[in-house]
């Protein structure tokens, strides 16, 4: 059987399971049934070599019972097969429906009332996880290259007694490693997609075995203070990441507890050539559903940050009832962020840098004052000390702390002129389809504390 | 007490594993570790109730070792066949182990022992009635909302449980059924562009355990606080910035001793497994049995054995039987905290901390219960000890790097101490400086009546992530001229 026909095969067994269910509501009930399936490999290396390698098979169905004003929700696994997924989900109901009696009114439930219908199915075919991982330890022979390979299928289902019906089926890999020349000397690599050649893994390879030539040479160990710096994609994904933290979210702004709430106020302003959209259109991967877990369809593109100023809130079903604005958002947080570029071309950036920091990657940020957006952090993978746009040295690892109204503010000297799309390599819960796509950043100065 | 519906018991989980020895792969060695979740949460914010939210998973981790290969597979299909399946898939992992594998999968030990768990419960969650609970979570949210300054407040209570059972071809029995509960509070408070929280209730103070927890927590009697120190931080001045020192509170001392100790020592980061994720250590082989971690009264234990600490429990998720053992005596670094396979791969003495965070991840090298030692000292004579410095509590941001060296941590409420006394409030303290100096400068650690045992529900590690329980039982402790700072652009 074709992986096509086990997974239209998935598909209609779903659909039979939520119209059992749907069959046992009452007329003044609503059942939301939301299917999150996952069948994904995962090999980590370590010296090149494989340190654990295994799959994992999961199936969550997530049950949303409303009914005169209540609604509770409850969750359980799929085994696959139908009469045991459907006794036990009809027993989760039956459990739900009790629940409600007790539970008092909820002002602030939203879903669509509009019986959308979706169907997204993969272009390529899976990966074939072992003769990837051989591909690129054949390629890293001779390095010290530590990792982990993530690849299969992610399906989103959603089913419910108002008429919806979505399927989103996506097929994608992640390869995320790090090579290694000793203690402090380490440089990154990230390659993700759904069509797997091993063309450009290599190629980075190549490129990351003389980057480790410069990062065995002495370290430069800084005092702190404030340096002017290049920050690459990855270590810019960092910094826009903490922003996601209830950065955007409607219920953050209302409440205060946004760290841009010196922007909204007005009392702080961007850069003008910062734009950040969360775009889930042409511009976005196509790996997330178009459709969030009431029912709603998302729009393509909404405009957070626009020409340095507040844009559009993200408003989840929830949030937009409490605060009476329309939902276009799964969440309080984005998952296709994308950033305007600038002018600054690739082959331009270290002249322009003159001297100063060449930062790869930042790592473990976290909120310094979220009341004036400040950040700390540490630098990591392939951070370098330039002079006169040559790199001469790395640098041990420092920490910052600076705030976001100043490196993207009035210290903000150039965008790159190209962008990065990075896949999330987070798998906490299942793989993350979340991605960024981002240009480097040329900043007057950097603060470093440690 | 009645069983939640879909309840799956130890009794459901020995029938699997006898299925599964019927249609084990043939191999060296195989283990299954069945895994029975259910959860239930309850919320109130701002007087309105959010969704509640229950559940229940269950699903199996089938490792198999054949010739010198280690795989996994994990699948909630626990059909006959669909066991089956996961056997084959961890044996064709094992196979592409054997011929890239980085170690001989010989080194794996051989679970043998038969032991159970039960967790300490005196009020189970399911004997409290739903409207019970609501209520308590009104009454909390509403002693909350003291002030039209208080945007946001919530109040909730979750519970959790774990049935796991671990079997293997070594004639391993292991049975754990753990409960915790999860009960917190929050308060925002805003003027103007500052805007401070404040957590109590017990979000930062979870333990094993059930309902009878609220007691001791003071749950509804808390909040009135929580709120009030939330609005007396908004006209706090700020926390100085100079070198002071230091007094923390159990609420953040399990943050310090979390990133730290307890990363640092963790064995598969010294063997240069998380290097692309989590990191590696300062910490090297050759410091275990000599190095100076810290000053002669810090004493740190693995202790699965402390009665409702988050990670107590008999056995690791490898099936060795979880000890007691000092890793750091009288200052002096003794060993790490590495599972059986990390300590074979190391040559080096280690914990029984392969854990894992459910049935879809395999077991790593983590922390456990992990905890300070208590000294001899009163917090009033930790406070009266310094002529100027500030007392922390409750850990509100955490950064370090990926050596475990450079940390900076910032709490939600400081107090100056002034000539012994305790002073003023003060607003976004922080500190920051590096953990093999850190620990040098601890010069005052509470007595054994001070000690707050406590935990993280979120520390995240490996590849694939895993999230997942620590315990951190600590007194107050005092350092000596550490580098405080506060808010502000």
């Amino acid at each position: 059987m074709s992986a096509q026909q086990i997974e239209e095969d998935a598909r209609d067994s779903f659909y039979t399971l939520a119209r059992r269910l749907n069959a046992e509501t009452r007329t003044d009930e609503t059942l939301f049934c939301e299917l999150n399936a996952e069948h994904s490999d995962f090999v980590r290396l370590n010296q090149n070599r494989i340190r654990q390698a295994g799959q994992v098979q999961h199936a969550r169905l997530n049950l949303t019972l409303i009914e005169d004003r209540r609604q509770a929700e409850a969750q359980c696994d799929l085994s696959g097969d139908l009469a045991r997924d459907f006794e036990q989900a009809r027993a989760l109901l039956r459990q739900l429906r009790l629940r409600l009696r007790h539970l008092p009114e909820d002002p602030y439930i939203q879903f669509s009332t509009e019986a959308t219908r979706s169907d997204h199915w993969p272009t390529v075919p899976l990966v074939a996880t072992g003769a990837a991982v051989t591909d690129i330890m054949t390629a890293a022979q001779g390095l010290d290259l530590v990792g982990i390979w993530a690849s299969g299928e992610l399906t989103t289902g959603l089913a419910s007694s108002v008429g919806h019906c979505h399927w989103h089926v996506s097929r994608s890999f992640h390869f995320d490693w790090s090579c290694h020349g000793g203690a402090d000397c380490a440089v990154k690599g990230s390659h993700g997609g759904v069509a797997w050649d091993v063309t450009p893994v290599r190629e980075r390879l190549e490129a990351m075995r003389a980057e480790l030539d410069i990062m065995t040479r002495p370290l430069k160990r800084l005092t702190p203070g404030r340096y002017r710096a290049w920050l690459a994609p990855m270590a810019v994904a960092e910094l826009i990441e903490m922003l996601a933290w209830d950065g955007f979210d409607l219920k953050s702004q209302r409440t205060r507890q946004t760290p841009l709430l010196r922007l909204l106020d007005g009392e702080e302003r961007l850069d003008s050539r910062v734009v950040l959209r969360e775009s889930h259109g042409a511009e976005g991967t196509g790996l997330l559903p178009a459709f969030t877990s009431e029912g709603f369809l998302r729009p393509d593109t909404l405009t957070l940050i626009d020409q340095g100023q507040a844009g559009t809130p993200l408003v989840d079903a929830r949030a937009g009832k409490e605060f009476n604005q329309p939902v276009n958002a799964a969440s309080g947080a984005p998952e296709s962020l994308i950033m305007a570029t600038g002018d600054l071309a690739a082959d331009q950036v270290l002249n322009r840098l003159g001297s100063g920091l060449f930062i790869g990657n930042l790592w473990y940020c976290n909120w310094s004052d979220p009341n004036y957006c400040r950040i700390t952090g540490m630098t990591r993978f392939g951070t370098y000390w330039v002079e006169n746009g040559m790199i001469v040295a790395p640098v041990a690892p420092m920490r910052f702390d600076d705030s976001l109204y100043g490196l993207l503010g009035e210290r903000l000297l150039a965008l790159g002129a190209d962008a990065s799309l990075m896949l999330s390599a987070q798998t906490y819960g299942g793989r993350s389809l979340e991605s960024a796509c981002l240009p480097g950043l040329l900043v007057d100065g950097l603060q470093l504390t440690l | 007490m009645s069983a939640p519906v879909n309840f799956h018991s130890l009794h459901d989980l020995q029938a699997l594993a006898k299925v599964f020895a019927t249609v084990a792969p043939a191999c060296d060695y195989w283990s299954l570790r069945l895994v029975a979740e259910h959860w239930d949460r309850l919320e109130v914010r701002q007087g309105v109730m959010e969704p509640a939210a229950l559940g229940h998973s269950l699903g199996a981790m089938v490792t198999v070792v054949t010739r010198a290969g280690l795989g996994y597979a994990a699948t909630n299909d626990l059909s006959r066949a669909g066991l089956r399946a996961a056997g084959r898939q961890a044996r064709d992992w094992a196979l592409a182990h054997d011929q890239h594998g980085l170690f001989d999968a010989a080194l794996l030990p051989r679970a043998t022992l038969q032991a159970t768990y039960d967790a300490p419960v005196e009020e189970p969650w399911g004997e409290v009635p739903l409207s019970d609970k609501l209520a308590l979570l009104q009454q909390a949210n509403a002693a909350l909302a003291i002030s039209p300054r208080i945007l946001d407040c919530s109040a909730w209570l979750g519970w959790n449980s774990v049935d796991q059972l671990l079997v293997s071809s070594a004639g391993a029995q292991i049975a754990h059924h753990l409960e915790f509960l999860h009960s917190g509070l929050l308060a925002v408070a805003n003027a103007g562009d500052q805007t401070q929280r404040r957590l109590g209730g017990g979000a930062d103070w979870p333990q094993q355990g059930g309902l009878e927890r609220l007691a001791a927590l003071g749950f509804v009697e808390a909040a009135p606080q929580v709120a009030e120190e939330a609005l007396a931080l908004l006209e706090a001045p700020e926390c100085p910035t100079e070198t002071l020192d230091l007094v923390l509170m159990p609420s953040q001392m399990m943050l310090q001793i979390h990133e730290s100790i307890g990363h640092p020592l963790e064995l598969d980061r010294i063997l240069g497994d998380e290097r692309n994720y989590a990191g590696t250590s300062f910490v090297t082989p050759a410091m275990f049995g000599q190095y100076r971690y810290g000053s002669e009264l810090l004493n740190v234990t693995f202790d699965p054995g402390v009665p409702g600490e988050l990670a107590s429990v008999v056995a690791d998720d490898d099936g060795t039987l979880a000890e007691r053992v000092h890793l750091i005596r009288n200052g002096v670094l003794e060993r790490p905290l590495g599972g059986a396979l990390s300590q074979a791969r190391a040559g080096l003495p280690g914990t029984a901390n392969a854990r894992a965070s459910g049935w879809d991840r395999p077991p790593i090298d983590r922390m456990g219960n992990l905890n300070l030692e208590p000294g001899s000292a009163t917090l009033a004579e930790l406070i009266g000890g310094v002529e100027r410095g500030v007392l922390m509590e409750t850990n509100r941001s955490w950064s370090i790097d990926d050596s475990r060296n450079k940390f900076q941590f910032g709490c939600e409420l400081g107090r100056l101490i002034i000539d012994g006394e305790l002073g003023e409030l003060v607003r976004n303290p922080g500190y920051l400086g590096c953990s093999a100096e850190f620990w040098r400068s601890l010069d005052g650690v509470g007595a054994a009546d001070t000690v707050e045992v406590r935990g993280l529900c979120n520390c995240g590690k490996g590849e694939p992530n895993q999230s997942l329980y620590v315990g951190h039982a600590s007194p107050p402790c005092r350092f000596r001229q550490v580098d405080v700072f506060g808010g502000g652009a």
